[in-house]
């Protein structure tokens, strides 16, 4: 099986900064900034690894989150 | 070397593009959009006519992308049953909270749901009067501290929470009943599909329904907002049980 | 059953035939004598028209109802008595800042409730326009006029009667009165699904509002949010519908030495009793208000102007009075000359509506008159 790899835009200006959406990442790949953003919250930062699972998405209140998925290609496999 | 990215989760078209007003960790935002998710899914979006009664949840008549109706404190199943009922092919559904539903209007919600109004009503339950800054509704649980109840609910003083959908789940007019959490994304997951069969109960005419969602309000809670999911799993879930309490047989 | 064009009807049953005639396709309402009948009549009538008639399990859910078909954009009535009235307050005050045109109908006991119509009742600066009709034909061509006003203005409009009026057969013909036919707005505001068009939103929050405070249109579509901004201009509607929408009814005022007003059915007993008077010698004149909201002040005034007194008869404890005494300022002598008359049980005539009483009590105005 191909493995589910993903990323996410996140709407910084949008974030309240409720940190929600920290716990809920699987792999742990969201972090909070230090820096604030415009409304002056600290807002969630994107590291390696997202799987494009979406848990951020279901929970954020303030529908920061975009999410995108596809999967890794195996070895050998040439992409489109 | 990765395939193309395909975009699996965006806000939905219904939920209009602006911010909200409601606070950092609100559940309501979150039950509001799986609602509004299974609307444009169902192609519903030009039949819709949503009532929202009077609390935070309010607000967000100003986004939501279908018709809406305001009405006053607890009045949304009157309203919207005068809607439905000279409307009847359109899909009606009421947005209320705790306060608004339980303890405001309880009368209007046990009378709609005995009258078996095709309507689907919508409590987004978080245990407090939200709005005006964490007070005591009907459903506050035992124990809950709030600026009403300052050493928290005392059964002998403030009685006892309501549980509102296994109260009306025997009433014949009743053809379905759950309750859903929004405080995980499993749980948001699942209240989506509760909502979705609601709203196909009305669609196939087959009686009132309900859905009791809870939400997290950490302003109400006096809590970080980082402590809302867990102080609803202590608190309010050994309470409230979630999952479908009555079910069309048709559905 | 076809539409009746002339019928021998009690006046309740009247105004819901005219009602159903002029559109009205939901009703709902609790019973309470004497709006009962209103009821009745729509439980019958209302299916043979394809409308809908709820016997709702309270008039507060009931004005809801009445709130959420409006807005639907289907014209849509609720009909109650006094204490019902009461609990319907809240919704009622809210319906005039949100412009929800719906009609309301009080079949009163007596007349006691002229400040709770009037006043609004509940919260804030907000006024229904008030009709009250004093025959059940008129009742009928109220019945259309209603709805007529209602969506002219956007505005809920309510008929004031008593059980005087809903209890008296009367011969009635059907048909909108020349004032209450014409065009009316597109209900451009109704939420009925949003089919090919942008969602709407019916509130009276004040969410959405397109224009700035000053009234002018925001720019490029643009919205903002403001709860007062619908109070105010709900202040406005009312100024422009006081202007607009006055009816009275006037009689012997070019040498009255005295004048007579009520409103509704009592105000037949105070013609009556105006007419005996001038049989007499008195030269006594008549006023009717037919609209209480908004009120005729301006024919009070010119009563006033010519320094002649005027005497109220009303089926309550002086509530009218209050108002005729605000328009002319104190520049005549405002006499009450009614009282609460009802018979034991709430619910039925008394004594002092009687032409004989009345007449009694304006002899006793007049000779006064003559002594000052
Ligand atoms: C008749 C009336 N009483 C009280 C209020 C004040 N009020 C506004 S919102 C609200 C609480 C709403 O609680 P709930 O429905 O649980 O919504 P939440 O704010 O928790 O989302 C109250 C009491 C009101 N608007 N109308
Ligand atoms: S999509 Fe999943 S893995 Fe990626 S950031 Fe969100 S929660 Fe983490
Ligand atoms: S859940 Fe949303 S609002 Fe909360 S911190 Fe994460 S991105 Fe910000
Ligand atoms: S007070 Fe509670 S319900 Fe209201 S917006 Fe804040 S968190 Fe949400
Ligand atoms: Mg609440």
């Amino acid at each position: 099986m191909a493995k589910s790899i993903g990323t996410v835009d996140i709407l910084v200006d949008s974030c309240k900064g409720c940190e929600l959406c920290i716990p809920v990442c699987p792999p742990k790949v969201l972090v909070m900034s230090k820096a604030v953003n415009a409304i002056g919250f600290r807002y969630p930062e994107l590291r390696d690894g997202c799987t494009g699972c979406e848990l951020c998405a279901e929970i954020c209140p303030d529908y920061c989150f975009e999410v995108f998925r596809g999967r890794a290609a195996e070895a050998g496999e040439v992409s489109a | 070397m990765a395939n193309e990215l395909q975009k699996v989760f965006t806000r939905s078209p219904l939920l209009g593009t602006d911010t909200h007003s409601l606070c950092p960790g609100c559940g309501e935002p979150t039950a509001i959009r799986v609602l509004m998710e299974n609307v444009e899914e169902m192609e519903e979006r030009e039949n819709a006519i949503c009532v929202l009664g009077i609390g935070c949840y309010t607000a967000f008549a100003s986004l939501m992308e279908v018709d809406c109706q305001q009405a006053m404190h607890g009045r949304a199943p009157a309203q919207a049953t005068g809607v439905k009922r000279v409307l009847p092919d359109r899909l009606v559904f009421t947005l209320q909270g705790d306060g608004d539903m339980v303890t405001e209007g309880i009368q209007e919600i046990i009378h709609a749901a005995a009258r078996g109004e095709k309507i689907t009503a919508i409590c987004l339950n978080n245990a407090t009067f939200g709005e005006t800054g964490g007070h005591m509704t009907a459903t506050s649980v035992v124990g809950q501290k709030s600026k009403s109840t300052l050493d928290g609910r005392d059964p002998d003083v403030h009685g006892h929470p309501i549980r509102l959908p296994e109260m009306l789940r025997d009433l014949d007019g009743v053809a379905y009943v759950a309750r859903g959490t929004v405080h995980t994304p499993v749980g948001a997951k699942k209240t989506k599909k509760l909502l979705r069969a609601a709203l196909e109960t009305q669609r196939r005419g087959l009686g009132f329904s309900l859905v009791e969602i809870l939400t997290m309000c950490p302003t109400g809670w006096f809590v970080p907002t980082a402590d809302g999911p867990r102080f609803q799993e202590e608190n309010i879930l050994p309470v409230f049980g979630v999952g479908e309490l009555k079910r069309p047989a048709e559905l | 059953m076809t539409n009746p064009t002339r019928a021998f009807l009690e006046g309740g049953h009247a105004l819901a035939e005219a009602a159903i005639q002029a559109g009205c396709r939901f009703y709902c309402g609790y019973p309470m004598t004497p709006s009962t009948e209103v009821l009745e009549y729509m439980a019958r009538r209302m299916p043979e028209v394809g409308g809908v008639c709820v016997n709702v399990e309270a008039e507060l859910e009931g004005i809801n109802m009445v709130w959420g078909a409006t807005g639907a954009g289907v014209r849509s009535m609720i009909a109650s008595t006094t204490n019902g009235m009461a609990l319907m307050q809240e919704s009622l005050s809210e319906m005039v800042v949100g412009r929800i045109p719906a009609v309301i109908v009080n079949m009163g006991r007596g007349q006691g409730d002229y400040f709770m119509c009037t006043r609004g009742g509940g919260h804030g600066s907000n006024r229904c326009i008030v009709l009250a009709p004093w025959t059940a034909q008129e009742a009928v061509g109220t019945a259309y006029r209603a709805f007529y006003l209602a969506e002219k203005w956007r505005h809920p409009v309510m008929i004031f009667g008593d059980f005087i009026l809903s209890h008296t057969s009367e011969t009635v013909t059907f048909g909108a009165p020349a004032d209450a036919t014409g065009p009316l707005p597109e209900k451009d505001w109704a939420t009925d699904g949003a089919r090919g068009r942008a969602p709407r939103l019916l509130t009276s929050l004040g969410m959405k509002i397109p224009e700035a405070p000053d009234g002018t249109p925001l720019p490029d579509g643009q919205t903002r949010t403001d709860v007062t901004a619908p109070m105010r201009m709900a202040v406005r509607r009312h100024e422009a519908i006081a202007a607009e929408e006055v009816r009275v009814e006037s009689e012997g005022l070019d040498d009255a030495e005295l004048v007579v007003t009520a409103f509704g059915v009592p105000a037949r007993f105070a013609r009556y009793a105006a007419k005996l008077a001038r049989e007499d010698g008195m030269k006594i004149g008549f006023v009717r208000p037919y609209t209480l909201v908004p009120f005729p002040e301006g024919r009070f005034r010119e009563v006033a102007a010519r320094g002649v007194p005027i005497a109220v008869f009303e089926n309550n404890a002086g509530q009218m009075v209050q108002d005729v005494r605000l328009a002319v300022e104190g520049r005549t002598p405002v006499h009450f000359i009614g009282g609460i008359s009802m018979d034991s049980s709430g619910f039925g005539v008394g004594p002092e509506i009687d032409a004989l009483h009345i007449l009694q009590r304006l002899r006793e105005v007049y000779a006064a008159r003559s002594a000052a």
